[in-house]
Formats: C-alpha cells, sequence, structure tokens
C-alpha cells in the first residue's frame, strides 16, 4: 500500500484523508478487533498457549494465500492448491514408509530432509503445470487450475487407494525418522511452521518491493499488453507465480502430515477458498495488479482468529460460516469505497494544486 | 454576431456546467445549435467538447445551466430521452457490436419486429441498406461488423446515426478513419441532411474540413467557450488563436544536423492477415542515425502492424531486421529491446502504461536491469533515474510516486517516451506520439524528437497528421494497403504527392471495388 501525502489542507480534504487512512488500515483495524473481542468474550484466550496454537492454524491458510497472493496479482487465480496440499502430503507419507522401490530387488529410502525436498519439487512441478497450461496452450487460469484440483486429488486417493499413510514416525535404522520435527518442532520457543513462515513470508515481501520479478508481476496484473510491450517476460513470470503457489501449497502439505504423523489423501480441500478470502481480505485485487504480502498475512490472521475464537465461544459451525462470509464481503465492498474515496481525495488534491 | 435568418436556433444551451468530482470539464457554457446548419465545434484535446456533446445527447446531466429545446426547457436523464427528442449522436468511440451484423447494429435497441415481437431480419436489412447505399459505402447489411475495417466501421456509425431520423445530429470526429473519398461522401450526406433541415454539431480537429463545410463555428479552451462566430467571418488563424491562446503550431524547428551512418534496416517484412492477405506487405526501409523518418498512412494502412513486426510481437512475422549493420535474430520484444528497439505504442492506456502503477514504476519497467544488484533494486539509483526523466521530458508532477492514471495525457505520454528512453535504444519507434495530448505538449514532443535525433537517435515515426509528418520528418515514407507507396525526401515531397500515394489501392471510390479486394483491406 503507498502512503498518501500527508500534506496540509483544508478540512474537506484531511478528513477525507483521515477517513481514506482508516480504511487503508481496515484489515488491521479488523484483526485488532477480532483480538479485542476474543479476549474479553472467549476465555482463555490471551494465554501464550491458545495464541501459539492459533498462530499455527493460521500458518497454514497464510502459507497458501502468500501464493494466492501473486497469482492474483497477475490476474489469475489457483484454485488447485488445496489438492496440491494433499497430493503433497501423500508424496512425503509415502516417502516415509515405504521409499521408492527401483524394480529391482532394492529400494531407495531418503532422509527427512531429502523427503521434504522432494515433496517440495513436486509441488512446484505441478505449479509448473498450472503455469504452462495457463501460458503454453492458453487456458484460462480458472479452468486450468480447476483440472489440476481433480487431477491432483485424484491422484493423492490413488496413491493410498484412499487410505491414510499412518505413524509416519520412520525406522532409524533408513535414517527416516524426525518427520515430526516440522509440525512439533520448535526453536527459540515458536514452533518451527511459524519460523518458516517468518522466513517465507520476509522473503516474499522482499521480492514484491525490492526485485525486477517482483515489480513485473504487478506489471503484468495491472496491463499484459503493456507489460509485454516494455519487454516483461509475461510468460516467465506466469510459470514463477504458480510454482511459487505450489511450492507454498508443498509447505503446507509436509507441515500437515508432519503434525499428525500421518497422511490422509483428502487432506486440504477447499484450502484453496480460504487462501483467496485471506488474499481478498488483506486487499488484493481480483482484477489484478494490486495487493501486499503483509496485507495477506493479516488477511489470513483475521479469518483463523474469527474462526478459532468463534470455536472457543462455543458458537456453532453453522454461524462460523455465516459469519465469515459476511466478513469478506464486508470487506470488499469497504475496498471499493476506499478506492472510490482514494480517486475523490486525489482529484481534489489536483484541483487544490492547480 | 449576424444571424442569418434562415437558420433557427432549434437547441439552446444556457450557463451550462459540469463538475465531475474535482475538475470542471465545462464552465458555463452557452452553446447555440442552428437549424439547417452544419454547427462546428473545436478545441484542443480535454477542452470539454466531448462533454458538452455529451450533454446534449443526453449521455451526461449538467451541474448547473438550461437547456432549452425549441424554447422549451428540457432535460434529458438518459441517451433515449435525447433519442426521442430527434437528437442522436456519432460517438468518437465506436459504438458497435463487432459480433453481429450491420443492419442488427444500426437497428440495436430499435429492433424491427414483427406482430410477435420475432424480430424481421429482411426489413431490417432492408432499410439498412438504403442508409448505406446513401453513403455510398459499399457495404452489405448482412456483414459482420467485425469484419469490416476501421473506416467502413465509422460508416455504419453515420448510418446508424442518420438512421434515427434525427432533428439534431452530432458527429464526433466521424473522418477519423475514413479515405479522402469517403469524407467527400460523407460531406455530400451532410449537405443532404442540411438540406432537409436537421441541425448537425459537427467536431472534428481537421481544421481544413471544418472550414469548408462548417456554417457557424464554437471554439472551446479549457471547458470555457472562447468564441462563437459565423465561419465565413473567421480564419484558420482566428480558429488557432480562440483553441491555444497563441498563434502557431510549435513543431519545433530543424536545427540542419546531417544523419550519419544507417542504423537500422529493415528486409522485406511481411506480416500475414487472419483473413488472408498481408498486413504488412514486403516492406523494406533503411533508417540513418540522427534521422526522423516519418510514415505516413491512414488508418489500417499497416503502419503499427509494421511496428509489430520489428518489435518481435508477432511471431508469424517474416523479414530481416539489422541494427548497425548486424542482422537481428531474436524473435521476442524483450531481446529485441535489448538490442536497441524501443516502440511508443499508439494506445497509451491499452499498451503504453500500467495505469495504476505509480509513474515511477512505469518509467523503470522496461530498463529495471539497469538499476539492479544481483537481485536487488537499487532504489536510489532508480529514483535518480526517474527524476532525471521527469526533468528531461518536463512530466509535470508533484511526486513520482504518484499513480500515473492521475496525469493529464500529454505528461502519460511522456512517461511512455521516458520508459522508451530509459533503456537506451538506438531506434525509437514512435506510432502516433501526439494523439490525445495537449498542443503544449504536443510541442514538448516535438522537441523531444528533435533533441533526440540531434543526440544520434534514429526515429521512425507513424501519423496520419499531414502537417505534422511534413513539418518534422528528414524522409516521409508513405504507407497504403500494407505496402510502401511512396518515399519522399522532404524537399521533394509535396503534400499532395503522399495524399495520392497513401490512397494507393483504396481506389477513389471504394463501393465498386469487388467485395474480395475490399476485404483485403480490412484493418
Amino acid at each position: 500500500m503507498t502512503d498518501i501525502p500527508a500534506r496540509a489542507a483544508p478540512s474537506s480534504v484531511s478528513s477525507g484523508s483521515a477517513l481514506l487512512t482508516l480504511m487503508k488500515l481496515r484489515t488491521f483495524i479488523a484483526l485488532i478487533a477480532v483480538l479485542v473481542f476474543f479476549s474479553i468474550a472467549a476465555p482463555n484466550f490471551l494465554s501464550a498457549a491458545n495464541l501459539i496454537l492459533m498462530a499455527k492454524h493460521v500458518a497454514l491458510n497464510a502459507f497458501l494465500a502468500m501464493g494466492m497472493t501473486f497469482v492474483i496479482i497477475t490476474g489469475g487465480i489457483d484454485l488447485s492448491v488445496g489438492s496440491i496440499v494433499g497430493l503433497c502430503g501423500m508424496v512425503a507419507g509415502y516417502l516415509v514408509l515405504n521409499g521408492i522401490d527401483l524394480q529391482i530387488g532394492y529400494t531407495i529410502y531418503f532422509n527427512v530432509v531429502e523427503i521434504a525436498l522432494i515433496t517440495l519439487a513436486v509441488g512446484i512441478a505441478i505449479g509448473a503445470v498450472n503455469g504452462l497450461l495457463i501460458t503454453r496452450l492458453n487456458v484460462a487460469p480458472f479452468i486450468a487450475t480447476l483440472g489440476v484440483l481433480y487431477v491432483a486429488r485424484g491422484l493423492a486417493l490413488l496413491s493410498s487407494d484412499g487410505r491414510t499413510f499412518p505413524n509416519l514416525v520412520g525406522k532409524p535404522e533408513l535414517g527416516t525418522t524426525g518427520f515430526g520435527f516440522l509440525g512439533a518442532g520448535r526453536l527459540i520457543g515458536l514452533p518451527v511452521s511459524i519460523w518458516i513462515l517468518i522466513v517465507v513470508a520476509l522473503g516474499a515481501a522482499y521480492l514484491a518491493r525490492y526485485t525486477p520479478l517482483g515489480r513485473h508481476i504487478f506489471a503484468v496484473g495491472g496491463n499484459e499488453r503493456a507489460a509485454r510491450i516494455s519487454g516483461v517476460r509475461v510468460n516467465m513470470v506466469k510459470m514463477f507465480v504458480y510454482m511459487f503457489s505450489g511450492f507454498c501449497a508443498a509447505i503446507v502439505g509436509l507441515i500437515i502430515s508432519s503434525e499428525l504423523m500421518a497422511s490422509h489423501p483428502a487432506t486440504g480441500e477447499s484450502f484453496e477458498l480460504n487462501a483467496i478470502a485471506a488474499a481478498v481480505l488483506g486487499g488484493t485485487s481480483m482484477s489484478g495488479g494490486r495487493g501486499t504480502i503483509g496485507g495477506t498475512i493479516v488477511g489470513a490472521f483475521v479469518i483463523g482468529i474469527l474462526s478459532d475464537g468463534l470455536v472457543m465461544m462455543g458458537v456453532s459451525s453453522f454461524w462460523q460460516m455465516v459469519i465469515k462470509g459476511l466478513v469478506i464481503i464486508v470487506a470488499v465492498v469497504v475496498d471499493q469505497a476506499q478506492r472510490r474515496l482514494q480517486q475523490r481525495v486525489t482529484l481534489m488534491q489536483m484541483a487544490k494544486a492547480g | 454576431m449576424t444571424t442569418a435568418p434562415s437558420y433557427d436556433v432549434i437547441l439552446k444551451l444556457e450557463d451550462v456546467s459540469k463538475v465531475y468530482a474535482g475538475t470542471v470539464a465545462v464552465k458555463q457554457a452557452n452553446f447555440e445549435v442552428r437549424k439547417g446548419a452544419v454547427n462546428v465545434l473545436v478545441g484542443e484535446n480535454g477542452a470539454g467538447k466531448s462533454t458538452l456533446m455529451k450533454i446534449i445527447a443526453g449521455v451526461e446531466q449538467p451541474t448547473a445551466g438550461r437547456i432549452l429545446l425549441d424554447g422549451n426547457e428540457v432535460s434529458f436523464s438518459s441517451s433515449g430521452d435525447a433519442v426521442n427528442r430527434g437528437i442522436g449522436m456519432v460517438f468518437q468511440e465506436l459504438n458497435l457490436f463487432g459480433n453481429m451484423t450491420v443492419a442488427e447494429n444500426i437497428f440495436a435497441t430499435r429492433e424491427i419486429t414483427n406482430r410477435f415481437r420475432k424480430i424481421d431480419r429482411k426489413a431490417q436489412e432492408r432499410r439498412a441498406g438504403e442508409f448505406l447505399d446513401r453513403l455510398e459505402a459499399g457495404i452489405r447489411p448482412d456483414m459482420l461488423v467485425e469484419d469490416l475495417r476501421i473506416g467502413q466501421q465509422q460508416l455504419v456509425e453515420i448510418a446508424k446515426a442518420v438512421s434515427l431520423d434525427a432533428r439534431i445530429l452530432i458527429m464526433d470526429e466521424p473522418t477519423s478513419a475514413l479515405s479522402a473519398a469517403e469524407v467527400e461522401i460523407l460531406f455530400k450526406v451532410i449537405a443532404d441532411l442540411k438540406a432537409h433541415g436537421v441541425a448537425i454539431v459537427y467536431i472534428s480537429h481537421r481544421l481544413e474540413e471544418l472550414i469548408r463545410i462548417g456554417d457557424y463555428i464554437t471554439v472551446l479552451r479549457d471547458g470555457r467557450i472562447t468564441g462563437q462566430e459565423e465561419m465565413r467571418d473567421v480564419d484558420t488563424q482566428w480558429i488557432v488563436r480562440q483553441m491555444i491562446g497563441s498563434d502557431a503550431k510549435d513543431f519545433a524547428k530543424a536545427d540542419g544536423h546531417v544523419p550519419g551512418e544507417e542504423v537500422f534496416r529493415a528486409e522485406d517484412i511481411c506480416l500475414p492477415r487472419v483473413t488472408g492477405g498481408l498486413a504488412v506487405d514486403h516492406v523494406s526501409l533503411s533508417l540513418r542515425a540522427g534521422e526522423i523518418l516519418g510514415i505516413y498512412g491512414l488508418m489500417g494502412a499497416g503502419r503499427s502492424e509494421l511496428f509489430d513486426c520489428i518489435m518481435g510481437r508477432h511471431g508469424h512475422a517474416s523479414g530481416k531486421i539489422f541494427i548497425d549493420g548486424k542482422q537481428i535474430r531474436e524473435r521476442d520484444t524483450t531481446r529485441r529491446i535489448r538490442r536497441g528497439l524501443a516502440l511508443i505504442p499508439e494506445d497509451r492506456q491499452r499498451e503504453g502504461l500500467v495505469s495504476i502503477l505509480s509513474v515511477a514504476s512505469n518509467l523503470t519497467l522496461a530498463s529495471l536491469s539497469r538499476f539492479v544488484r544481483l537481485f536487488h533494486i537499487r532504489g536510489g539509483a532508480e529514483r535518480q533515474a526517474v527524476s532525471q526523466m521527469v526533468r528531461e521530458l518536463s512530466i509535470k508532477v508533484a511526486d513520482p510516486a504518484q499513480e500515473v492514471s492521475s496525469l493529464s495525457g500529454g505528461n502519460q505520454q511522456k512517461v511512455v517516451i521516458g520508459k522508451a528512453l530509459l533503456t537506451g535504444p538506438k531506434v525509437l519507434l514512435m506510432d502516433e506520439p501526439s494523439r490525445g495530448i495537449d498542443v503544449g505538449a504536443k510541442a514538448d514532443v516535438f522537441r523531444t524528437m528533435r533533441k533526440l535525433s540531434r543526440d544520434g537517435l534514429g526515429i521512425l515515426f507513424a501519423t496520419s497528421d499531414l502537417d505534422e509528418v511534413m513539418a518534422l520528418s528528414d524522409r516521409i515514407a508513405v504507407m497504403s494497403n500494407g505496402r510502401l507507396t511512396g518515399m519522399f525526401d522532404r524537399a521533394e515531397a509535396s503534400e499532395a504527392a503522399i495524399v495520392a500515394a497513401s490512397a494507393f489501392g483504396h481506389g477513389p471510390a471504394p463501393h465498386i471495388l469487388p467485395q474480395n479486394l475490399e476485404s483485403n483491406t480490412d484493418d
């Protein structure tokens, strides 16, 4: 988000500016509001244990939402992330339990680091498939990723015949132990998954702001033709955002399997919708060109805290859905109002300036 | 003001103002439209002409002031209201449905139906044919609009307005895409309408046209009416003075520097058209360092397509291009930019700018690699380049972090030029660089072109403005129907020869061409 110039201006402009600042900070205000509300309404809400637990929940959605943010900024959509989560979890589980059978009497077992890397590669590869469908075969992003959603989910189910890979503790003699570290481990008091989130989020935010690739992502979403004529490699940019989205989904798949010490093929169903919701709540424009990683993270926290808080208050899950839907709609309505107000304020400032 | 008694005022605007959020588009305008006359309206882009016309046509409602039709105060809440009162308008942007036939377009929202509310296609096509015949356009009513070239589409738009049987007909730049022959036919139609007592409001940038067909002239500047006269009392000088407040068109004088070695050459560029034929037809040309080569042609002549081929925007184009004598084998835009080509596209909004990004981001979009260490954009270096470009091109912007869409058209165009220049090009392709910008910004753009050519840049610029091409070019190439039909040194170029070359292949009367030839002239 850009700052509005805080020049001294007569009352009407400054009141508009003040309102505008408030609207721009709306997601942050919403975050504080839900925190304050639940700390009063729900007992134990503010306990350290509960906050960390919620953060772990939120992290899962935040990863997906970050990948989704880049995709949406380029003007696309990635519906396949939930399925990628499921499939990557199954890949990791399969490798821990079975390794790769070479068909010649030998089976290769990988250590946990290798398994993680392979799983991430699978996520990136599925993202690349999305990207290729969209850039080379000109399939609309919605359709391409919808197709991949089904294919990936189907493959996840096929990998185990629909069963769960249980008990992923691994065997010390095969070097496959330690898979639980991602989901249950802690570093300096924080869960590992939170640390990973911090690292990926900082990296993504840096990418968006300070690298040519980041600039190009915004340019492609703002005006693809102009970007192309300016020499932006539009197809490469699109490939990247879908691969990054697949990468984020693979991380989530790993973390969930690790937390549960089991891989279930239905994991991640409808996660894509939560990711889209978080991105939109954080100010990402579905028409492309606008959005920030910071906003998306805050959006993910609002949604996550809202649902966890409502659970703690004992609100029925049916009502939770209604409330979540309303929050998303209100967020977009406020977003539109902000755009209009922004234009008005800009025009007024221009009129004042000359 | 002397008023001939035969011309009755049919429509009158009194102290009409239109205020958009923050800007005043029209300020207390008093405007009279006379029956049986061509009421001409001129002014620079952004002077408020289109807003004023939209008020008359009911598309926009005035913030203040009265509209009197036949002496009675009226207010139009929609364009439908205005149409019912006999006011029709030919819009500047073509308002046609490409996926429908000509007849369906002409009768859109006024479909001719039978008793069962079923559209009577035959009757529509017959009626449409009558209007089209009047325009001698050679367009069949059952043709799809998207298969017509732009000029023909404009004729359909005109036929649609004429078919309204309007008492007042507003034409906003009706000739911008028409060939000379088509303009003649349009003028005959206008004379005919005039004779039937229709009041015509005619907007155009082409002063020759206005002086020829206008009866009354009204000049707008910055939303104010600065002059209203009978046409026979005024001359070009007067119009220009009222429009811009001073006399001359400022083309920036040539400084007499001599072009250097050949910097760019295109050989045998061809671009097949989807519908068959060639959009760019075996075009070869060469350009020297420090030379400005103007490419003149009508809309659809293939100028923009030639530029697109040179920039590598069409994978299926053929031909060779050379920079500094070395062939460019790279086929994609990204690498051609790196080799020293840069394009300033014709359509600023759609192809030139990312309107939701800042001025700074737009300026450096094509040249980010210059400011990058490893993968990090060095903010300082970028800001420095941006502020230098803002200064050099005198872009009027308070803060380069402002969104580029908040700038005026002229300043936006400068941003597009600045973006191209930051890539350090050897050859600059400018497609209609002065389109849609005000006179002051035009002069700036022309001065910049002169300066760049002095610095040794080769400039290819495409235009459909004869004055512009004559005043700015060292050499003039003329294109028609995708072919290069003329190449003149400035010393030997005459307007007549250029116009003749630009009409080559169009024929004096396009309507008698066989249909298959006609379709070859598609845009």
